[in-house]
């Protein structure tokens, strides 16, 4: 599988996810940089990585939504192209609208940096079809704006469409329902705070990360 | 032509920077603070002739998010 990840500055773990995909998937995926605009012929999965992009200037993820770049992702994820966005990737992909919500401070305004536990809500999705639908996994977070907040009419659309893929079972950051990540529509974007590319291997503490990126190798390949 | 932009939150959304502004406040001793609502100033300096639609353009494109945000802008008088 061909895969892609943006690199914005101020990205921190576009190493780590290159490392994670290429672990799993057998191929390096190539790192696109976010003045381009256009992603390699072929791209079978768009990943957007946890950092700081722009420096969190004005909010989370608001200004690396705008780059060049974003509007070639926007493009192929209405294609269908499978869009993974992680932590400050999850910020990008609500500010360009591709996932609903807003991302906002944590509600203790602390940052947040620990392994949590997640319950899998739903195994019907490209993301999570290696997991149990109510299983109990656990993965990191590390995050200052990862409050997830939407109305109530978009919270109960989500939850009614099977949408939420990720819960908390502690409270982290405040999070509407303890949503931990989401789904698009159409299946084929997910935004999740948590860093399972920091969960792989049992060195890393845990391996509960590898399976979202097996399962989605298995999914679309 | 300057124009400033006001970034406030919704009503109803969670504020938690508001908050931890009020605590402070309570806690340097003044009494009868009964809400905090942080927001953001954003000045333009904008080339003459620039219309308040494209402004407003900018405050839905960028300046803003309206998921969460309501933005109100305010022009000098040229």
């Amino acid at each position: 599988m061909n895969s892609a990840v943006i690199v914005f500055p101020g990205s921190n773990c576009d190493r780590d996810l290159k490392v994670a995909i290429e672990a799993v998937t057998g191929r390096a995926p190539a790192m696109v940089w976010h003045r381009d605009t256009e992603l390699p012929a072929g791209t079978g999965l768009i990943a957007i990585p946890g950092g700081f992009s722009y420096g969190d200037y004005l909010r989370s993820g608001a200004m690396a939504a705008r780059s060049p770049i974003m509007q070639a992702v926007v493009e192929a994820a209405g294609k269908g192209v499978p869009v993974l966005g992680i932590c400050n990737g999850f910020q990008v992909l609500t500010e360009t609208g591709l996932l609903p919500g807003a991302l906002m401070r944590n509600a203790g305004l602390h940052f947040v940096c620990r392994s949590v536990g997640l319950t899998v809500e739903s195994s019907q999705s490209i993301f999570t079809s290696a997991y149990s639908a109510g299983e109990e996994i656990v993965i990191p977070v590390a995050h200052h704006d990862g409050n997830y907040q939407a109305n109530r009419e978009t919270l109960d659309r989500l939850e009614g469409e099977g949408r939420v893929a990720f819960r908390y079972r502690d409270a982290v950051n405040g999070s509407a329902r303890s949503i931990a990540g989401i789904l698009n529509d159409a299946g084929n974007v997910l935004g999740m705070m948590p860093h399972p590319e920091r969960a792989l291997e049992a060195a890393h503490g845990g391996t509960d990360g590898r399976r979202l990126f097996e399962g989605l190798l298995e999914a679309v390949a | 032509m300057k124009a400033r932009v006001f970034v406030t939150l919704k009503s109803g959304v969670l504020d938690p920077q508001g908050k931890a502004i009020h605590h402070a406040l309570g806690a340097l001793g003044f009494a009868g603070v009964n809400d905090v609502r942080a927001g953001k100033l954003i000045e333009l300096d904008l080339a003459d002739g620039t219309s308040e639609a494209d402004i407003e353009d900018m405050c839905k494109k960028l300046l803003a998010n309206t998921v969460i945000e309501n933005f109100r802008v305010e022009r000098d008088a040229a």
